[in-house]
């Protein structure tokens, strides 16, 4: 499944590289703690977290994700989303918590990177 | 055409943007998909390969240079031949070297139709000529086709002398050819940057790349080890490898922004068979690296943890992808961290 389809399941908001919805998502993790996200996440998995400075960029980058789901309404700095944008790492934002986001990421088949 | 129309409708100088974005490689994409992208997110501005090319070619990069001209005492009968042996559809018309008119295959329709075969084309002709100069831009001439809808205009050097003729075709003839020499170029960049170690003979090979880290640099943080990440792909390196450094140079750099007083710098010394990173400051200093060196302990104030830093897992990722690692510490003096990925 790409990440525009997960994004359109899950009426997520694309705050920034809109052109990069194509990428296939491999599997997902969730965790606030960048040095977790470091040694667990995977190459086109999508991170669900709460934090969003731009550090959050820096991990995706490196990390190769597919993007970064914010949870909880939280709303990135213009900061982050410069970055984003031109690192070319997807932003998508909700209102929903990350254990609701995780249930419904799970519901369409996604795996957590275990 | 569709290439012109998109292409004249278009947004500021890209030069203005391009260092905005700081892209060292602009991306293939069509105007539809950028557009898109604008829709849906405060995406930056973005210059396409081929909007950056068409302000960058001059119309006398592009143009045919040898012009195929009539004279306007010429008859029609006598253009009717000349198109149909060089097989154009129009051509320009100069009187003492001067370009006085412009004459197509419609006017030679129409001439025709009015049984007028033997008249001249100086009677014939358009003598209000649009024409584009040699040193302007291809985007200019892109905007005077799309404006005009003329099949092709004669090309004038700034005193006026016909130059050369330029046909939307040749425009996009000269934009191809120069994507070509581009990604010619790059490829090229790309074979050298990753045979540096068999090109280059000594008996030992390394390149040595430094990186200055700030302290408390929170926004930056993550850019040396994005910037090692990206040379080392540059030059090759296995994928498993650079994910394998990219994640200890990251934690690294974290340690540096995070605990340090003044910043330090990340070395890395590339081999051939295997990456040396050395991250050094100048203080504060563990007091205990063996205990630093546990899993989940943390110095970290609550503020750095609340923005998921000071996980207390730094030199532990640091050390499970490393093949080796050795730590010093003096408190008051600084921190050496070494470690060694093989490649």
């Amino acid at each position: 499944m790409t990440l525009g389809e997960v994004a359109n399941r899950l009426s997520l908001s694309v705050q920034t590289a809109g052109e990069k919805l194509e990428t296939e998502v491999t599997g997902g993790y969730a965790s606030d703690l960048l040095s977790c996200v470091m040694a667990k996440a995977r190459k086109g998995n999508v991170w669900v977290t709460l934090q969003c400075h731009p550090n959050i960029v820096a991990v995706a980058v490196l990390l190769e994700l597919a993007g970064v789901i914010v949870t909880q309404g939280m709303s990135p700095d213009a900061a982050t989303l410069q970055k984003a944008d031109e690192e070319g790492i997807p932003l998508l934002t909700t209102a929903h918590t990350t254990f609701t986001v995780v249930g419904q990421l799970t519901q369409l088949g996604i795996q957590g990177t275990e | 055409m569709i290439i012109s129309l998109h292409l004249a409708t278009h947004q500021p100088d890209p030069r203005r943007v391009s260092f905005l974005g700081k892209r060292t490689n602009p991306k293939m994409v069509t105007k539809g998909q950028a557009d898109k992208a604008a829709a849906i997110s405060r995406a930056p501005l973005e210059v396409t390969k081929l909007q950056e090319l068409v302000y960058e070619l001059k119309v006398e990069q592009v143009m045919t240079r040898k012009v195929i001209t009539v004279s306007p005492d010429d008859s029609m009968r006598h253009l009717k031949e000349v198109l149909r042996v060089n097989r154009i559809s129009g051509a320009p018309v100069l009187h003492d070297g001067e370009l006085v008119g412009i004459i197509t295959i419609e006017d030679l329709i129409k001439t025709l139709e009015l049984g007028e075969i033997d008249a001249s084309v100086g009677k014939k002709m358009t003598t209000e000529t649009q024409t584009v100069f040699a040193d302007e831009t291809a985007i200019q001439a892109v905007n005077k086709f799309a404006h005009f809808r003329f099949g092709r205009l004669p090309v004038v050097n700034r005193q006026g002398k016909l130059v050369g003729i330029l046909t939307q075709g040749d425009i996009v003839r000269g934009l191809l050819r120069q994507l070509e020499v581009d990604y010619h170029e790059e490829e090229i960049h790309r074979y050298r940057a990753s045979h540096i170690f068999e090109d280059i003979v000594s008996d030992q090979t390394g390149l040595i790349l430094r990186y200055k880290v700030q302290a408390q640099d929170f926004v930056h943080c993550g850019e040396a080890a994005s910037n090692l990440k990206r040379a080392l792909e540059r030059l090759g390196a296995k994928p498993a490898a650079v994910r394998r450094i990219a994640v200890a140079s990251y934690e690294a750099e974290t340690n540096l922004v995070l605990h340090t007083t003044k910043g330090g710098e990340i070395i890395a010394e590339v081999h051939p068979e295997k990456i040396r990173i050395v991250a050094v400051d100048n203080g504060p200093g563990i007091p205990d690296t063996e205990q630093a060196m546990q899993p989940g302990y943390s110095t970290a104030s609550d503020w750095i943890r609340e923005l998921g830093f000071g996980a207390g897992m730094g030199l532990n990722n640091i050390q499970a992808c490393a093949d080796e690692m050795h730590l010093e510490s003096k408190v008051g003096v600084g921190t050496r961290l070494e470690i060694v990925i093989k490649l």
